[in-house]
């Protein structure tokens, strides 16, 4: 098998600060491939948007130690030249953030902040740049994108800004394509619209698709493989499947019994997970989730609170950082979620009702 | 935009008049009598009359401002018979003390001013706002501490305390430049140049200080918006990203400020003028206010006041040039 599109393995980022150091990401593997979405799930302050910004090399290298190794198709990028970078930021690999008002820039019209994009990386007249800008508009759903061209940002709606952030990314037709919680911001049934126009763009230009999310149910709707984020550690990994129906990690049991779900009935209780994560100056020594977590008493001795658990594989796709036992993680999900048989699991909770 | 920018000259006009009829009231409340003043030692009550009525301090207050009005739209004419003289529009009056109309005091005094704070504005510009830059591309670096903390040294110092250290330094103990008066430019150039490099420095010294700070903050939290950040992701270069996106958001409140700060020191740079014995603007006021020159008191308030009322309308204009989200209404 061929190297993956994507490979991040052992991505780790410090920031010096004066209270310590802050390790906001701490050994991160994955691996993207092209027509595929990676979802990276996980609350604020897990390390998800700081790792797509190393992958970006957009942090600071003055101020963020970023360690390990990001292969984009075979091309080291962490010991790259800044410039070699650069020419590859918004060509090969591109980006959309959370809140597309603050991320485009309110003086500029939204025709020049695309043709900039072109005119960067494409050696093309500014006619044609601004035509590519019209049909790239077009393209993600814009009525009217002559007249868009001259508008501001501040003319469009939260859901037309975010398109036309998603028109910059894609213009000049990228490989990897880095959402960075691209509905937050955004009203429900436009959240939707944004989605289903992410798909279709991926089957379009071929992309790999890295989407950040805290949203389980955008990462149902998109995602072929999950990384579970918590304390800047991957935590748990696995296909889509992997992790909706056979969650073995408590921190992934308690992203998903914190969402509503369809197939459960509506007597379930939601249960968010209580206490707060964790500051990332001192880390546990042991597990990062043991503070918040329901079971650690399960796992003999103090393990949980001195020794770090490795991400073990539990099948070849599906990987967990926990102490519990196989058996005794499974029976808990089951217990939980009930979903080695669907069925019978959502039918005795309705008599339960 | 062309309905605002009517409306806003009417204002402004109508702010001007209002001004106008503050000053005028205030000095005639004031417990100074003109015509005491000029007649001198051996004056007779008579002759305080005549003067008073030559000058229309005889009239009743509302018939002594409609006077002055009408003078500056159509001019005025003192006295009468042999002794009138023709005071020509726009006529802001008359002052006995200089005998000299206050029209003709203003036009001289101010292209200098005008020349000492547009000289002053363009070297503290370039210098603030060039090391405020600098200063927030190396934060924290050596650049950084020096600039801000030279800004913090002239920015703490009042600026008739550097006028006169540079007189102290430059032209009395190091003997450099010598002491020159105003010369006009087209007289002498290098003379021109040699007479006001020091009141520019002076000016700038102050505003520099205080634009730099005022840069490197505006820089400083522009940087850290999301939209560099985009600018950055799009795989822009960094002196496009800094140069364009960064500075054509963090510099425009720098123009409100630069703006009104040209206008205040077109209306006179009091205490530069007075160290640096420029007869401008600030040096005829300060000189009517201790003779009680109430005339040209008037006139250097007017002129001052036109000044900032033009440079906010022009600012606001500015404003919305530069930024497109401000709608002028």
């Amino acid at each position: 098998m061929s190297d993956p599109f994507l490979s991040v393995s052992d991505l780790r980022v410090q920031f010096p600060t004066e209270d310590g150091v802050v390790s906001a990401v701490d050994g991160v593997d994955f691996a993207v491939e092209k027509n595929k979405t990676l979802a990276i799930v996980g609350e604020s302050g897990s390390g998800k948007s700081v790792t797509s910004q190393a992958i970006m090399g957009l942090l600071n290298r003055k101020t963020a130690k970023v360690t390990g190794e990001v292969r984009l198709d075979g091309e080291e990028l962490l010991t790259a030249r800044p410039e070699q970078v650069r020419s590859l930021r918004g060509k090969r690999m591109s980006m959309i953030f959370q809140d597309p008002l603050s991320s485009l820039h309110p003086f500029y019209s939204i025709g020049k902040q695309l043709v900039e994009a072109i005119d960067v990386h494409q050696n093309v007249s500014s006619s044609a740049a601004m035509t590519q800008a019209r049909d790239m508009l077009d393209r993600v759903g814009i009525p009217n994108p002559e007249r868009r061209l001259k508008d501001y940002p501040h003319n469009l709606s939260g859901g037309m800004r975010q398109r036309v952030m998603i028109a910059m990314a894609l213009l000049n037709s990228p490989e990897l394509l880095i959402a960075d919680e691209p509905t937050t911001a955004l009203d429900v049934t436009v959240q939707a619209q944004i989605i289903e126009l992410l798909r279709d763009l991926q089957k379009e230009f071929n992309t790999a698709i890295i989407l950040i999310t805290h949203d389980l149910g955008v990462v149902a709707d998109m995602a072929d493989d999950v990384v579970v984020m918590y304390g800047g550690r991957v935590v748990e990994k696995g296909g889509i499947d992997d992790i909706y129906y056979r969650p073995e990690m408590p921190y992934t049991w308690g992203l998903l019994g914190s969402v509503p779900r369809m197939d459960a009935g509506h007597s379930t209780r939601l249960e968010p997970i209580p206490g707060q994560p964790p500051s990332l100056i001192r880390l546990p020594k042991g597990c990062v989730f043991r503070p918040r977590c329901a079971y650690h008493e399960l796992v003999p001795g103090d393990r949980c609170d001195v020794e770090r658990p490795d991400l073990l594989p539990v099948s070849p796709e599906h990987a967990v950082r926990c102490h519990l036992e196989p058996a005794q993680r499974q029976e808990i999900a089951n217990e939980r979620f009930g979903l080695t048989s669907v069925d019978t699991g959502v039918t005795e909770r309705r008599e339960d009702a | 935009m062309g309905a605002y920018i009517v409306r806003r000259l009417i204002a402004m006009v109508g702010m001007l008049i209002a001004l106008s009829v503050i000053v005028f009231l205030l000095f005639s409340v004031l417990p100074a009598d003109p015509a005491r003043l000029v007649c001198g030692k051996a004056c007779t009550p008579q002759i305080i009359k005549a003067i008073d009525h030559k000058f229309g301090y005889d009239q009743p207050i509302l018939v002594q401002y409609v006077d002055f009005a009408k003078g500056i739209f159509v001019g005025r004419t003192y006295g009468s018979g042999t002794a009138a003289f023709e005071c020509g529009a726009p006529c802001l009056g008359y002052s006995f003390t200089l005998n000299e109309d206050v029209t003709s005091l203003i036009t001289h005094s101010l292209p200098i001013t005008a020349q000492l704070a547009l000289g002053g504005f363009i070297l503290w510009i370039t210098v603030g706002v060039g090391v405020g830059i600098i200063a927030a591309l190396r934060r924290g670096k050596w650049q950084d501490r020096t600039i801000m903390g030279a800004a913090l040294v002239g920015y703490s110092f009042p600026s008739f305390f550097i006028a006169l250290l540079l007189v102290f330094f430059v032209q009395i103990k190091f003997g450099l430049l010598g002491f020159h008066q105003y010369t006009p430019f087209f007289d002498s150039p290098s003379e021109w140049f040699k007479s006001l490099i020091l009141p520019w420095i002076a000016v700038a010294l102050l505003y520099a200080a205080f634009y730099s700070r005022l840069t490197r903050n505006q820089m400083l939290e522009t940087l850290g918006e999301d939209y560099i950040r985009t600018a950055r992701s799009k795989g822009l270069r960094e002196r496009t990203v800094i140069g364009k996106h960064a500075l054509r958001a963090g510099l425009t409140p720098i123009v409100t400020a630069a703006g009104l700060d040209l206008a205040g020191l077109l209306g006179g740079a009091i205490i530069i003028e007075q160290v640096f014995a420029l007869p401008g603007i600030g040096r005829l006021s300060v000189q009517s206010v201790t003779t009680s020159d109430l005339p040209v008191i008037t006139g250097t308030v007017l002129v001052a006041a036109f000044f900032v009322i033009l440079a906010n309308l022009i600012v606001d204009l500015l404003y919305a040039v530069i930024d497109p989200r401000v709608r002028l209404a």
